[in-house]
């Protein structure tokens, strides 16, 4: 028989009992719904931290320098001044090493126009928007020629200009820096908080030389960012470099840390890859909840339809043909019950994104996946029914009340 | 008449096996209907008609001798098979009618169809099923569904979807049973008209009145044919129907 003939006799059948129909679906229009529904809330904010870890910059390896202890007191990572940027140049003639910039970081009032704000600032090289996947929205970054001449320039960050210039163009404007006029030559693209709710706007970048020579007078810088060639090599180059760093340091102990991005973003993923396990796990009890449903109706309509079949049988029906009808009558169930669950949880996820303002990502292959999983439910479940109604004799089928 | 019978049985036997007894429904019959006879089978409950319409009709096979249908040999073929042999060469008609509800009469008769082991067009489908409905009367009641038809009618849209794929033979089961007396005559004068084209029909009934229509009658007792005999004063349904009309108008003259 043809599957198109099927599909009608299914539709038809189906239609006949609206409200079964619609009851019988309803375990799989909750499970696929709900998976659906909470795959792109979650898979959105998953996304979030994927995009916060990303923003921190692409194959970014950071250098900090050790623990400083004096007497009984330890400092902390970063707080020995065991970096140099010597260390950073020769960090920079190293393989698959795309870009350096040693940090240099200060808190400082800074004044402009009147008016003045409490930031941190931060020396580096003209690397530094590279490094951290930032763009410069308007002026541009200071120079090499900047880095080398001291020059007293800064780019600042979105906040910052807020605050400083409300309602005026910084560019070309002075901010001052520790009594140092410094001319704004850029200002950052707006990046918002990073991870742990920072605001990353809330800043002033100058060279680092700067920094080192005029604001504050240091030796050592706080870290160093590099970027590497690409994610492949990160491991490679993150060795290199301590290889590196031991070697010029000559220290028995490792005076530095050497952290990745790659390594930030691995535990960021484990969290979502044990999320969507346990999700799977929802989903699969809750569409062999459903399948039980439509199996149960299946073979209350086999029953109800002994008449029905055995008049098919006595016209010429084989019982491949009864046995195709009925799974394609179950499959078209789970199927349409699959396709109003998806539709539902994405909507669904829709309107809490909208109400909460959270972020949603449309699980496509969720949703392949749910579709998918939801017929092949109807073909388990409705087999047995479809297979006991095929084997029905034809007399014994007619003759039932 | 042609030589080659369209229903050839021979010594057929039928054993049911429920439980301790064994129960002979069918106990040695051999008979031969060629086409375009009209074959009334006549028999008591428990006399084996039933069981013999069943093998008659494909839907059973016989435990002892050969059925041959239309030259086929019924009695070793599998259930695909048999499926396919009730598709092809019989049409049934029973006794209940068992219409498929909520589908139109067009839709019933085009149901065979869908079963057909060579493919028909969808649109030649709906062609032949609706020139079976104008074969039994029922042309403008295509798109109606049986329960907006009558007795009479859904039996006819029966009859219709019997026809609908050409089969050698017409089976029918009672097919007056559960319909009343003038009703009756009329459905017998359709496949008194049916015949007349040439085609056979094996009729189970238990009315005497309903067998009188055809040609043939064979009476079974306790599984054995008793009576074969050819109809003395066959019945015609147009003048039963004239005569049945004309009582009833003396009827309504008179009160």
């Amino acid at each position: 028989m043809r599957i198109f003939a099927s599909l009608k006799i299914a539709g038809r059948a189906l239609r006949r009992n609206k409200m079964r129909s619609l009851l019988t679906m309803l375990g799989i229009i909750i499970g696929v719904g709900a998976v659906i529904g909470s795959v792109s809330l979650t898979s959105g904010a998953t996304k979030q931290v994927e995009d916060q870890v990303s923003s921190l910059g692409e194959s970014v390896i950071t250098v900090f320098s050790g623990n400083f202890t004096s007497g009984a007191m330890r400092g902390g990572w970063g707080s020995a001044p065991t970096l140099t940027v010597a260390d950073a140049l020769a960090i920079a003639g190293l393989k698959n090493v795309v870009a350096v910039s040693p940090e240099v970081r200060d808190r400082a009032q800074v004044l402009a126009n009147g008016l003045n704000w409490n930031t941190q600032v931060m020396g580096e090289s003209p690397d530094y928007p590279q490094i951290r996947n930032w763009g410069v929205a308007s002026g541009a970054m200071f120079s090499d020629q900047d880095v080398r001449s001291l020059a007293k320039t800064a780019v600042i960050g979105k906040t910052v200009a807020d605050q400083l210039f409300p309602n005026e163009n910084p560019i070309g404007q002075t901010v001052r820096i520790r009594n140092l006029p410094f001319l704004i030559v850029g200002v950052l693209a707006p990046k918002g908080f990073n991870l742990f709710g920072q605001d990353q706007d809330d800043t002033v970048v100058v060279p680092y030389t700067s920094h080192m020579h005029r604001i504050t007078t240091r030796t050592f810088v706080n870290s160093i960012l590099v970027q590497a060639a690409n994610d492949k090599v990160i491991d490679s180059v993150q060795n290199d470099i301590t290889d590196l760093l031991r070697a010029r340091h000559r220290s028995k102990e490792q005076d530095f840390t050497v952290r990745n991005q790659l390594e930030l973003m691995q535990a960021v993923t484990a969290t979502s890859r044990a999320m969507s396990f346990l999700l799977a796990g929802v989903a699969a009890v809750s569409l062999v909840v459903g399948g039980i449903g439509i199996m149960n109706i299946m073979l209350v309509s086999v029953t109800e339809r002994t008449r029905e079949i055995g008049i098919r049988m006595a016209v010429g029906a084989r019982a491949a043909d009864i046995l195709v009808q009925f799974l394609i009558e179950a499959v078209t169930l789970s199927a349409i019950g699959g396709t109003i669950g998806i539709v539902g949880g994405v909507s669904f996820s829709e309107i809490v994104a909208y109400f909460k303002d959270m972020p949603t990502v449309t699980p496509v292959a969720w949703i392949a996946i749910a579709f998918i999983s939801s017929a092949v439910i109807g073909i388990i479940s409705g087999f047995y029914p479809a297979w006991k109604a095929s084997k029905l004799d034809p007399i014994d089928a007619l003759r039932y009340e | 008449m042609q030589n080659n019978p369209v229903i050839k049985l021979a010594d057929i036997h039928k054993v049911y096996h429920t439980g301790e007894v064994d129960v002979h429904a069918v106990r040695g019959i051999s008979l031969d209907v060629f086409p375009g006879e009209f074959v009334a089978l006549m028999g008591a409950s428990g006399s084996g008609k039933s069981t013999l319409m069943n093998m008659i009709g494909a839907l059973d096979r016989p435990s002892g001798g050969n059925y041959l249908l239309d030259g086929i040999d019924v009695s070793t073929l599998d259930r695909d098979a048999l499926a396919d042999v009730r598709n092809e060469k019989i049409g049934f008609v029973f006794q209940g009618f068992n219409l498929l509800s909520r589908t139109s009469a067009l839709e019933n008769v085009e149901m065979p169809m869908q079963y057909n082991r060579h493919r028909i067009q969808s649109r030649e489908q709906r062609e032949r099923a609706q020139h079976a409905l104008e074969l039994v009367g029922l042309g403008p009641r295509a798109d109606h569904h049986p329960n907006q038809l009558s007795g009479g009618q859904q039996q006819r849209v029966a009859i219709a979807r019997a026809l609908v794929n050409r089969p050698s033979l017409l089976l029918a089961d009672e097919p007056t049973g559960n319909l009343d007396s003038q009703t009756s005559i009329e459905i017998m004068g359709v496949f008194q008209k049916l015949n007349d084209q040439g085609i056979t029909i094996v009729m189970v009934t238990h009315e005497l009145d309903v067998a009188r229509f055809t040609r043939r009658m064979v009476i079974l007792r306790d599984g054995k044919i008793v009576t074969d005999e050819a109809v003395q004063n066959r019945s015609v349904a147009e003048k039963e129907l004239q005569q049945l009309r004309a009582a009833q108008q003396a009827v309504q003259l008179a009160s």
